[in-house]
């Protein structure tokens, strides 16, 4: 009965993730030392009466019992109610549905940037393995992997200010629908740094599948019925190695919303990865908690969009 | 089949080469407007986590607040007390009456009249614990406001206390109208300032524009945005391209990469100093000789020059300009490692000594490299110093709780020198616990400082408190830093303070405007 509602299975499934999730941000949050009450006095807490202290606690509603807080905030949640910055006074709803656009619009631009470059390059080195291509290929994957996004980020922020006078992310923000020019302007530098880092991985995997592909039956029948290289290149070979470049992908998601907090801060992009880590420096706990939870939810959704796409891909798929 | 691919690579990056060049035409223009047109734009690393001025300690929100209320009184660029919505003042004989003449006409940005309600209903709920000002405690000498007449202000005190006026020009003290509420300002500020708000994108930027109304004259600046860039080196990017005309540094390495791009720099000494701080009620910090070897051990020239390259002064306990400390008016002018061991080998520890420290990581950029040198200096004179790293949250912690035997800190300074460490060492102070260190001459001095108004006598009482608190080790103080102003070539009368205030905004220009 349940194996007939594989989807009701994957339902479940989340639910439980997204719990567990949200008492490890719970309990995380908490064992970090100070709350909310140093992080905004810092030392001057130590300067606070007694009576003072308590008013403020309760004013930032530090003082119920732990689990009465994790009840309260998560009864909150389950009726649509994320909680409110004290900093802001916005609520987490409003910050996130502004936030998290932005940052789904950068990890989509990254994600087409690391496909583009990550399968290219692939190509490039599977078409003639071993080769000083190949080389060229792989040395470029392993600098993706290993120069840090902040470096990376960093680095092309000043050299375009200093040598282009060209800074668009020192600009106001722009929304997409006020003034689309610069919006994109601004997340095309953060996309770049976010889609080179996730080229290196889409590279690897995609280089060992092609290779893997290119060795089977049906392109070497596939050549000698005269197929040209090209044609076998992009209708034989890249579709049957697309399973695991595409769960990579999937994969790479995740890293994509943790890299985000990085790049976001460095290129002033008001997005989720901004939002959570704001929320962390000033111990706004519900922030944090409410935030999380709604990345975490994204993921979840991607990775049930990732395993719906390979019946699409993968005929083998669909027809078990 | 690869050579095509590849051909096709290229004109894909110079399709993007040329997008960007495009594109950099519009980002020039951009920052042209945002630096020329006569208003300035301010870099800053955080939005203000607060718009209620009693309840902002992130410097931040004080630098955003200051532009947008007023003050009973006010600090001049040398930190002297000078009129602000008071016009003048008098102080009784015995210094237990002050009388104040408010200033007339002035306005709140949403047109009220300001006048002596608002100053009483201020300062009584600034004075209310349930208000959690965070200044309540300088108002602590405070027993009564009255206002006899609309322009007039009475307070009584408990007894004399001279730092007050100091302390009235604080943000933290600022006047608010008599029936806003909280939440209203929080929204809204509604101040009497040279500024008035206009816009905040949370987390994002605020703007606010010239007070046309204000007392002072309307500032030359029509706008003034302070635009959150999270990221120090982003800050110096968004100077050199244009798009930001206006920054603040404290880390040296980030203010020379700001001044190689060609950006104004000045220097400016501050207030906050760097302290290893004792806690003198424990053993062995409890032994004056213990604390006394630790002083001759350290020479603070080399802490400033290894962990800071050198980008600041020597200091002793005060930094006010008015009241500075001789640096070298103490048992150990200089670093003397063979008084050092005399020191210990009298308190009984001649075969060494180990102490702990705290030092927080993440809060300023000097903290852990202040006490490796420090640790390898009193190394030489036999005493071991086993270092703690704590992420910032965990150093307050500890920190507030007086949790440690010393603690690498920076501290921050007042104008004023009571206001600056009476807190700390008179034994009623309300920091006393965490400075870990007191006595009956102190709380004589800081008593006769509060009581005496004659500036030059003053001077002489707080020297006579810095040199018990160097003859006592009480802490070692090290040195202060710098703070960095970073500003456009167009920006022009802007004179940075001691104490990190932003007030001179209201005199600075873009651009000859």
């Amino acid at each position: 009965m349940i194996a007939r509602h594989p989807l009701l299975r994957r339902l479940l499934e989340a639910l439980l993730t997204l719990l567990g999730v949200a008492v490890l941000v719970f309990v995380m949050l908490r064992a970090i030392p100070g709350d909310q009450v140093t992080a905004t006095l810092g030392t001057e807490a130590a300067a606070l009466t007694p009576a003072q202290r308590a008013a403020l606690e309760a004013y930032y509603g530090l003082d119920q019992p732990l689990p009465v807080q994790f009840l309260s905030w998560l009864g909150a949640v389950v009726t649509g109610n994320l909680g409110a910055s004290q900093r802001t006074g916005q609520s987490v709803l409003e910050m996130t549905a502004a936030a998290l656009p932005v940052t789904l619009e950068l990890a989509v631009l990254s994600l087409v940037i690391g496909l583009v470059l990550g399968v290219a390059a692939a190509m490039l080195s599977a078409s003639r393995p071993n080769s000083a291509r190949d080389a060229a290929g792989q040395a470029v994957g392993l600098a993706g992997l290993s120069v840090p996004a902040f470096l990376l980020g960093s680095a092309l922020l000043a050299l375009s200010a200093r040598f282009a006078g060209y800074n668009p992310n020192a600009e106001r923000f722009a929304s997409l629908t006020t003034d689309p020019g610069l919006h994109l302007q601004q997340l095309l530098m953060p996309a770049v740094v976010l889609g080179f880092g996730l080229a290196a991985p889409i590279m690897r995997t995609a280089r060992s599948a092609l290779l893997e592909v290119r060795s089977q039956d049906y392109v070497r029948t596939a050549r000698g019925k005269g197929v040209g290289p090209r044609r076998l290149a992009l209708r034989h070979v890249l579709p049957g190695a697309l399973v695991p470049i595409v769960t990579m992908t999937g994969l790479q998601f995740g890293y994509l919303l943790g890299g985000a907090v990085v790049v976001e801060q460095i290129f002033s992009v008001p997005g989720i990865g901004r939002q959570v880590l704001l929320g962390i420096q000033q111990k706004e706990y519900a922030v944090v908690q409410s935030t999380v939870l709604v990345i975490a939810l994204t993921f979840v959704l991607v990775n049930l969009a990732t395993d719906l796409l390979y019946r699409v891909i993968d005929p083998r798929v669909r027809a078990s | 089949m690869a050579r095509r691919i590849s051909r096709r690579l290229g004109a894909a990056v110079a399709a993007s080469a040329v997008l960007l060049t495009a594109c950099s035409g519009g980002g020039g223009s951009a920052g042209g407007d945002a630096a020329g047109g006569g208003g300035l734009v301010i870099g800053a690393t955080s939005a203000p986590d607060t718009l209620l001025p009693w309840k902002a300690t992130q410097f931040q929100a004080v630098n955003v607040l200051e532009q947008l209320y007023g003050t009973l009184t006010e600090l001049d660029a040398d930190l002297e007390v000078v009129p602000g919505l008071a016009e003048s003042w008098e102080v009784s004989e015995d210094g237990t009456t002050i009388t104040m003449a408010l200033r007339q006409g002035v306005t709140f940005s949403d047109g009220s009249a300001f006048d002596a309600d608002d100053v009483t209903a201020s300062l009584d709920r600034i004075r209310d614990e349930a208000t959690g000002a965070v200044a309540a405690a300088s108002l602590a000498s405070v027993t009564a406001v009255e206002a006899p007449d609309p322009a007039t202000v009475v307070l009584t005190l408990s007894g004399p206390d001279a730092g007050l006026l100091a302390a009235l020009a604080s943000v933290n003290l600022a006047m608010l109208p008599s029936d806003a509420t909280e939440q209203a300002l929080a929204d809204t500020p509604n101040g009497t300032g040279p500024f008035t708000f206009a816009q905040r994108i949370p987390n994002q930027s605020i703007t606010l524009e010239a007070n046309p109304e204000y007392w002072g004259g309307a500032p030359a600046l029509p706008t003034l945005e302070f635009r959150v860039i999270p990221d120090e080196t982003s800050i110096v990017s968004a100077l050199q391209s244009g798009n930001v005309g206006f920054a603040v540094f404290d880390d040296p390495l980030v203010a020379q990469s700001a001044e190689a791009s060609g950006t104004t720099v000045t220097e400016t000494p501050q207030l906050s100093y760097h302290v290893l701080q004792l806690n003198a009620r424990q053993a062995p910090l409890d032994d004056l000789d213990v604390r006394l070897a630790i002083q001759c051990a350290i020479d603070r020239q080399q802490v400033l020059d290894t962990a800071a390259l050198g980008e600041g002064e020597v200091t002793g306990p005060i930094t006010s300009p008015a009241y500075r400390s001789d640096p070298a008016a103490r048992p150990c002018p200089q670093r003397d490692v063979e008084a050092a061991r005399r020191h210990l080998a009298a308190a009984g520890h001649a075969g060494g000594l180990t102490l702990s420290t705290i030092v927080s990581q993440g809060e300023y950029a000097t903290s852990v490299n202040e006490a490796t040198n420090i640790q390898a200096q009193l190394a030489e004179a036999g005493i071991t110093l086993n270092i703690e790293v704590l992420e910032s949250g965990a150093y307050v912690d500890r920190w507030v709780a007086a949790d440690f035997q010393t603690a690498v800190a920076l501290n921050g300074g007042r104008p004023d020198p009571d206001g600056m460490y009476g807190r700390y060492f008179t034994s009623t102070g309300n920091l006393n616990d965490v400075a870990g260190y007191t006595s009956p001459e102190l709380d004589a001095l800081f008593a006769q400082g509060k009581a005496t108004s004659d500036p030059a006598a003053r001077k002489e009482i707080y020297q006579q408190v810095s040199r018990h608190l160097e003859d006592n080790a009480a802490w070692v103080w090290l040195f202060t830093s710098f703070t960095y102003t970073a500003t456009a070539p167009e920006v022009t009368g802007f004179t940075p303070m001691a104490n990190g205030s932003l007030k001179y905004l209201r005199e600075t220009s873009v651009g000859g405007s």
